[in-house]
């Protein structure tokens, strides 16, 4: 299959660094891959390259297929490639699978060199902040100083403003997705439940289970049907399934009844085929604990007084685990430091999810905002 | 797009270049560098125009998406917000000043936003056709709403709910003890100074909190 706005076949690249990591928890990380990849080509003086943060089942790869019989694209197809919104016949965008992760970095199912044992309980808790040094260093390998844009919706959002607050004059716009600048108690007691979910499967065993041979499927199952509700709206399911029956009758039992049922256990055993428990864990402890305004006693504020990017504020008007509300308190904070800002608060039936459709309005003005990206070394 | 589509009469006011002629006032009124946000501001055309001319650091407000795209193609920053929801997300006395252009008679919470405007910045430019204007008098007159190029709509497709004249909006500051510290009176983007309630299409007015 042959498009021309694809980025075609792509293929990962590892980069290992032996440098030891220090994290916020205050572990050490001795040494770890990143596994990332890339997109269109990086201009003479490095000045045009995009890094796209990934959201909690996220992976590095964004666009493009691994061949021409990979049935998926990546998980960003529809905004990136060749005259795409995120156009790669003008940036050099970057996907990197973040620490903790279980497509190819450094996370609980990599081997321990330590030990020759799967990390699995003993890899450290990850922090957004851990992530966003992780990335520099990445940068650093591949001669980027400065980004012409940092992009994430949700958890990846998060690592936009994380890029802004720690490293100001690395990044030159930050584009920020349904995003918050923190987790609300509600927000974290989904996280919580997932996790319960997890760590309560017989087979979870202290989060060592791949020395048994086993995964915790049903906790992980359970953990992303609970995720999918969330990430979707009543009205979207709705519209989407409404009371439909799966069979032509009821049967009065606990079998798939009705057709959202049969889409949840789906989805929960599709992810559970290919996620690992534990890094879903450590996803979610890593938006939980985000919350940059905690070293200026809430006040965020203040905290993005550090920030030195132009910003693009996107949020989806059915978004309820992500609301507009809590994007509206970042363009808040962003318009008390007399930053560069827009914000699109878009009408959108498909809650959380609407980050990820290709909604002709979302992604025009995408696509405006990122065309008018003069390149050069950030200020 | 025609000016007359529903579609049209959501957006705060109409982006049209007649509807526009107080540009070139308003930005004589307004100081180099000053940071200004504008109340409905449609494509930003103003908002360019002000830091092309004026270097002003300049903020939109707009409802309607097809304008905040706008805005964004045109690289000047917009919030998308309905104005009926009050200006909450913006500190006291943090704009050199706030405009409020061809907006104001198609406000629901007039009174409030006037009020809000006057807390968000140290200064702030109202204008709006004045439905006393002479023209607009005859019409009634004659039995017809008024239609002109301040007033492009029918009765039944007008976003204007809260028309008033000049003598209204005099009325009105010193009702709220708001402090009116020059006025400009138009027709066809020509200064009126006599009998300007009657002769004049467009008001523009600077105001001030008093004391």
């Amino acid at each position: 299959m042959s498009d021309s706005s694809s980025v075609g076949i792509v293929v990962p690249q590892t980069v290992h660094f032996s440098e030891p990591l220090p994290l916020k928890s205050g572990a050490v990380l001795p040494e770890y891959d990143l596994v990332y990849e890339t997109y269109g080509a990086l201009n003479a003086d490095k000045s045009n390259a995009v890094l796209v943060c990934h959201a909690l089942s996220g992976t590095h790869h964004l666009a493009g297929r691994y061949s021409a019989d990979d049935k998926y694209p990546g998980w960003w197809d529809n905004l990136i490639g060749p005259g795409k919104p995120l156009d790669t016949n003008r940036f050099f965008v970057i996907g990197v699978n973040n620490l903790g992760g279980c497509h190819g970095s450094t996370g609980p199912k990599t081997l321990n060199p330590a030990t020759g044992k799967p990390w699995g309980s003993a890899f450290p808790v990850v922090t957004v902040d851990d992530w966003v040094v992780s990335q520099t260093r990445l940068a650093d390998r591949l001669g980027i100083r400065s980004f012409a844009a940092i992009i994430g919706g949700s958890l990846g959002g998060m690592q936009a403003m994380q890029w802004t607050l720690a490293y100001p004059d690395r990044v030159k716009n930050a584009l920020v997705i349904a995003a918050a600048p923190n987790l609300t108690a509600q927000n974290m007691a989904f996280n919580e439940v997932a996790r319960q979910a997890i760590i309560t499967d017989p087979e979870f065993h202290a989060g060592d289970y791949y020395e048994h041979g086993v995964v915790p499927r049903r906790g992980l199952r359970i953990a992303r049907m609970l995720g999918h509700i969330t990430y979707l709206s009543d009205d979207a399911m709705g519209a989407k399934f409404g009371r439909k029956l799966k069979h032509d009758e009821v049967r009065y039992g606990f079998d798939v009844e009705f057709e959202m049922e049969s889409y949840l256990r789906y989805q929960g055993d599709k992810f559970a085929e290919t996620f690992d428990a534990n890094t879903y864990l450590r996803m979610t402890r890593a938006l939980d604990y985000f919350d940059p305004a905690a070293e200026t006693g809430g006040d965020f504020s203040a905290v993005m007084a550090k920030a030195k990017a132009d910003f693009l504020v996107i949020s989806f008007t059915s978004d309820w685990r992500f609301s507009p509300g809590r994007s509206r308190e970042i363009v808040k904070a962003l318009l008390d430091n007399e930053l560069t800002v827009s914000y699109a608060e878009l009408t959108a039936a498909h809650g959380h999810d609407a980050f990820l459709m290709p909604d002709p309005h979302y992604h025009a003005v995408m696509r405006a905002y990122l065309e008018n990206i003069e390149f050069g070394e950030a200020r | 797009m025609s000016l007359h589509t529903p579609a049209q009469a959501h957006t705060h006011f109409a982006q049209t270049a007649s509807a526009r002629r107080d540009f070139a006032a308003i930005a004589r009124w307004i100081a180099p560098d000053a940071k200004v946000l504008d109340l409905g501001c449609g494509d930003g055309s103003l908002l360019g125009h002000l830091r092309d001319t004026l270097n002003v650091r300049g903020y939109g407000v707009e409802r309607a998406d097809a304008n905040v795209l706008a805005c964004v193609k045109n690289g000047v920053n917009v919030i998308q917000m309905d104005l009926e929801a009050g200006l909450s997300g913006f500190e006291a006395q943090s704009f050199d000043v706030v405009i409020l252009s061809q907006t104001l008679q198609a406000m629901r919470n007039t009174e409030d936003i006037v009020l809000d405007m006057l807390r968000v910045g140290k200064e702030v430019i109202v204008t709006f056709p004045n439905f006393g204007y002479w023209k607009h008098r005859f019409q009634l007159i004659n039995g017809n709403m008024p239609v002109s190029r301040d007033l492009p709509y029918q009765w039944y497709d007008t976003p204007n709910i809260h028309l008033c004249t000049i003598s209204d909006f005099d009325n009105f500051c010193r009702d709220h003890k708001i402090r009116i510290t020059e006025r400009l009176v138009l027709t066809d983007g020509k200064p009126v100074g006599f009998m300007p309630n009657i002769l004049g299409g467009l008001a523009m007015y600077r105001l001030g909190n008093d004391g």
